[in-house]
């Protein structure tokens, strides 16, 4: 813990050109902001392309109205061929896990947020943090360009299998240039995250203001640094490995070929490289991912229900304790991605075990969570709805884990709509739902304006019911055996399920439509919402909720704040009200309060 | 609105659990003599999910029901226990509940991949490659020929880059584009990808395994019914792969031996 009144940490001064200022800043918060709108972008471009995916699915057939203007060659007269299909599917995934998913509740709340909530000025190293931002961004631009470069995007995947990654365009189109975008652009991805990372440890440790111990950090700022120690690990494996996926195109190497493949009767100039290389690499950068989009979501959605339920979690430590096992967990676990791959099966049985384990502190989360609802006063509004939708959709994505996690049940599973149902409501919705609440809920901080509370709740009901009925089908689909990544379903065995498939689609499209009202709100109240009533709306406790709203320049007006209290410090009486925040001297009659 | 949201999710909850008891969707009939241990494992896993996933569902919704905007002046409760008792029900409960499952299903997993296959099991060698698979049997020398990769050729129809110009032991291997295998008899089968990653999923024999290239996978199994049932490839393979697929027909010893005399003819 460091005061900072005794060390001075970030004194650049404020900007004044609109360049400094809103372009290449340095203010963590036009950071966040950045990020957000990355995101926001980022995932109306993923859901554009589900939507189609869908269509296609749905009525093969079926010509997409301007889908042609998208690519001539891949949908000729709207309808997409079978390679297209894979291609925007490929970006889908792509463009949600790594630009949606870990950028929104990590990157753009966490440099928000996390600086204010520890009482600092500014991240440690501000120009690394603007950096990541805009390596973030090239990467995107990276990615969206081969949309319009070579023969279009990679078709293998958001999971980029050997050795269809690596042998190039003789694999099919998009398996030349397109990979090589795609592994340069998630390298640069992963450069943005590592400098996000250590920004953050570095803010989480070295930053905190007088009095704010490490026990008294809200469980946001707890969630941002154990997912940011997460990053730092796991985006440590995947850029070098993207690195050697793009050496293998451009330099000859081999490190992820085998020797004596032949395709299209020619064998193949490589030798001596593993395809199971890349899987291992690949998964212990991957299955912490997983941790890392949804780590975010537990730690907000909790500071949200907290102030909602003016009560505090029943077990602030347990939380915490619990967030970290998963992290350390998920390094353990990332072996059963790979039960059926050809690897030992002995291993299959030792990646198990942990992936059975890890269960038990995802349960601890729930149950806490659920728990801590008894005897509470809790206020309903759009964000404390979208918490408990999170609550639900973690809880039904979570249990079909159970099923995931053992390698007899996976010989059935693996690699149908199971798989794909169960990481769309853990990690998809929910994090989704974490990153909408997060939005409910700081938006008068972030802009000086409130959101529309009715729309908000439309939003809520559309997104709820309609994720539901669009991924829970996604598991019967799964049970019975419909294989994904089929761009059309010709084999006799899945016909008859087509119109599973029609139904999935049409609750698609009706929840992609209200996301629309959420953007309309954002945009609409960002300019024109109604004035936040004082500073603090939500009477809330922690740190960002003591400061002007929207924060000055140097988050607190060039005063340090004193920690004088635990995070959340709720039912007590104070001159306030039914809590008293970190920031007040107030002596109030608390319980188990941290020293 | 807390009300409203309680029955939602309970109504949800209930719905979506509907299709599974009446098991509207479900894996087709299993054909193989160790698919029962796997459907008993997937059984008791839907129950153990099934039951926590409508308990959690249930208490989050009469949770918001009854707490939810109350008074200004209602008193705050604390959940009896706190979290201790939660923590110790969450490893006593669930953990052990998730690794019995665990445990017991290590006997599923070992009978397909924890065995030898018997000395006697009938070894077929399957060959996949964008967007087919091949199928080859070593005739009556029961020895497969070597492969030559620089040999293979769809325009030849050599497959698998026979030579049994100079190998002796290929001239009597039999390749065919289907696999038929008898009923009730071990079959050891040889799996290698020629070009890129690939998946063997048949749902009825309750079987999937990936082809590695460069690495020869083997695997295991036996047929209990006569019938014809689809081969699909469930690996990422390129733009054909939703239509990579074979057909498996189980038959009886002695249409069996007919048609591998039919296939050997037509080589």
């Amino acid at each position: 813990m460091h005061d900072m009144s005794a060390h001075a940490v970030q004194h650049h001064g404020p900007p004044t050109s609109f360049i400094r200022k809103y372009v290449f800043s340095l203010d963590h918060k036009v950071i966040g902001k950045q990020y957000y709108a990355l995101a926001l972008v980022a995932a109306l471009t993923g859901m554009v392309l589900s939507w189609f995916m869908r269509i296609h699915l749905a009525w093969n057939s079926a010509a997409i109205p301007g889908l042609q203007l998208l690519s001539k060659t891949g949908a000729p007269g709207g309808v997409m061929t079978p390679e297209y299909y894979l291609q925007l599917m490929t970006m889908h995934g792509t463009i949600m896990v790594f630009f949606v998913l870990t950028t929104a509740p990590f990157a753009a709340f966490g440099n928000f947020f996390l600086p204010i909530q520890v009482g600092a000025e500014d991240m440690p190293f501000p120009r690394f943090n603007m950096m990541s931002f805009w390596v973030t961004f090239t990467a995107f631009l990276v990615l969206m360009s081969s949309f319009v470069l070579g023969d279009g995007p990679t078709l293998g995947g958001w999971t980029q299998y050997a050795p269809l990654n690596a042998v190039g365009s003789v694999a099919g189109p998009g398996q030349g240039l397109g990979v090589v975008l795609w592994a340069a652009s998630i390298g640069l991805f992963c450069v943005g995250q590592l400098l996000g990372s250590l920004n953050f440890i570095t803010t989480t440790l070295d930053l905190r203001v007088k009095g704010m111990s490490l026990m008294r950090l809200p469980l946001t700022a707890w969630a941002w640094f154990i997912t940011s120690c997460m990053g730092l690990t796991a985006f440590a494996v995947l850029m070098p490995a993207c690195i050697l996926v793009i050496l293998d195109h451009v330099a000859g190497t081999s490190f992820f070929v085998a020797s004596n493949l032949v395709i299209n009767d020619q064998v193949q100039p490589h030798s001596g490289g593993s395809t199971l290389l890349w899987q291992h690499l690949f998964w212990f950068f991957g299955h912490p991912e997983v941790y890392i989009a949804i780590v975010p979501g537990l730690g907000i959605v909790s500071h949200i229900l907290i102030t909602n339920m003016r009560k505090p979690m029943l077990s602030h430590r347990t939380l915490i304790y619990s967030m970290g096992a998963l992290a350390v967990l998920s390094y353990m676990v990332y072996g059963h991605h790979m039960f059926v791959s050809g690897m030992n099966p002995y291993s299959s049985l030792a990646f198990s075990f942990p992936t059975l384990v890890i269960t038990i502190p995802s349960t601890i989360i729930v149950l806490v969570q659920v728990f801590s609802l008894y005897g509470s006063k809790l206020r309903i509004n759009s964000a404390s709805l979208f918490s408990l939708g999170f609550i639900s959709m973690f809880v039904a994505g979570g249990v079909s884990g159970f099923f995931l996690a053992q390698p007899s049940i996976d010989i059935m599973l693996h690699a149908t709509y199971f798989v794909v149902g169960h990481f769309h409501m853990v990690m998809g919705v929910a994090a989704m739902f974490g990153i909408f609440a997060g939005t409910y809920f700081w938006f008068p901080k972030m802009t000086g304006r409130m959101m529309n509370e009715t729309l908000g709740r439309i939003h809520f009901w559309c997104s709820f019911v309609g994720a539901y009925c669009i991924f829970m089908p996604f598991h019967y689909l799964g049970i019975a055996g419909n294989v994904r990544r089929y761009s059309s379903f010709v084999d006799d065995y899945l016909q008859p399920l087509i119109p599973v498939h029609r139904f999935i689609t049409v609750a698609a499209l009706f929840t992609g439509a209200a996301q629309l009202v959420f953007l309309y709100n954002l945009i609409h109240s960002r300019f024109w919402g109604a004035l936040p009533p004082n500073d603090n709306p939500w009477e809330g406790t922690s740190l960002e909720w003591s400061t002007a709203t929207p924060p000055p320049f140097d988050n607190f007006g060039g005063k340090h704040p004193v920690v004088y209290h635990d995070p959340y410090q709720y039912g007590v009486e104070s001159s306030v009200g039914d809590y008293v925040m970190q920031a007040s001297p107030e002596q109030v009659k608390t319980e188990d309060e941290e020293k | 609105m807390a009300k409203f949201f309680a029955v939602t999710i309970i109504v949800i909850a209930i719905a979506s659990a509907i299709p599974i008891l009446l098991h509207t969707w479900a894996a087709p009939e299993d054909i193989s003599t160790h698919g029962a241990l796997i459907d008993e494992q997937m059984s008791e896993t839907m129950a153990e999910a099934g039951i926590s996933f409508l308990a959690a569902q249930f208490v989050l919704a009469f949770f918001v029901w009854k707490f939810s905007n109350r008074a200004p002046d209602a008193k705050l409760q604390k959940f009896p226990g706190g979290a201790k008792g939660l923590v110790i029900a969450a490893i006593l409960v669930v953990g052990t509940e998730v690794l019995a499952l665990g445990i017991f299903g290590v006997k599923a997993w070992a009978n397909v991949y924890l065995t030898p296959p018997a000395a006697d099991a009938m070894p077929i060698q399957v060959q996949a490659g964008q967007f087919a698979f091949y199928f080859r049997y070593p005739g009556p020398d029961g020895t497969f020929g070597p492969t030559h990769p620089e040999m293979i050729s769809e325009g030849s129809q050599n497959f698998f880059g026979l030579d049994p110009e100079h190998d002796v032991d290929s001239r009597d291997d039999i390749v065919a584009a289907e696999m038929a295998i008898p009923v009730n008899k071990e079959i050891h089968l040889l799996m290698h990808s020629k070009d890129v990653g690939h998946s063997f999923y048949v749902r009825e024999l309750r079987v999937q395994q990936d082809f590695v290239p460069g690495l020869d996978v083997s695997l295991h199994f036996t047929a209990t019914k006569v019938g014809k049932y689809e081969i699909v490839c469930t690996q990422l393979c390129g733009l054909g792969h939703y239509n990579m697929k074979a057909y498996l027909e189980v038959m009886s010893q002695q249409d069996f031996d007919d048609w591998l005399k039919k296939e050997a003819t037509l080589q």
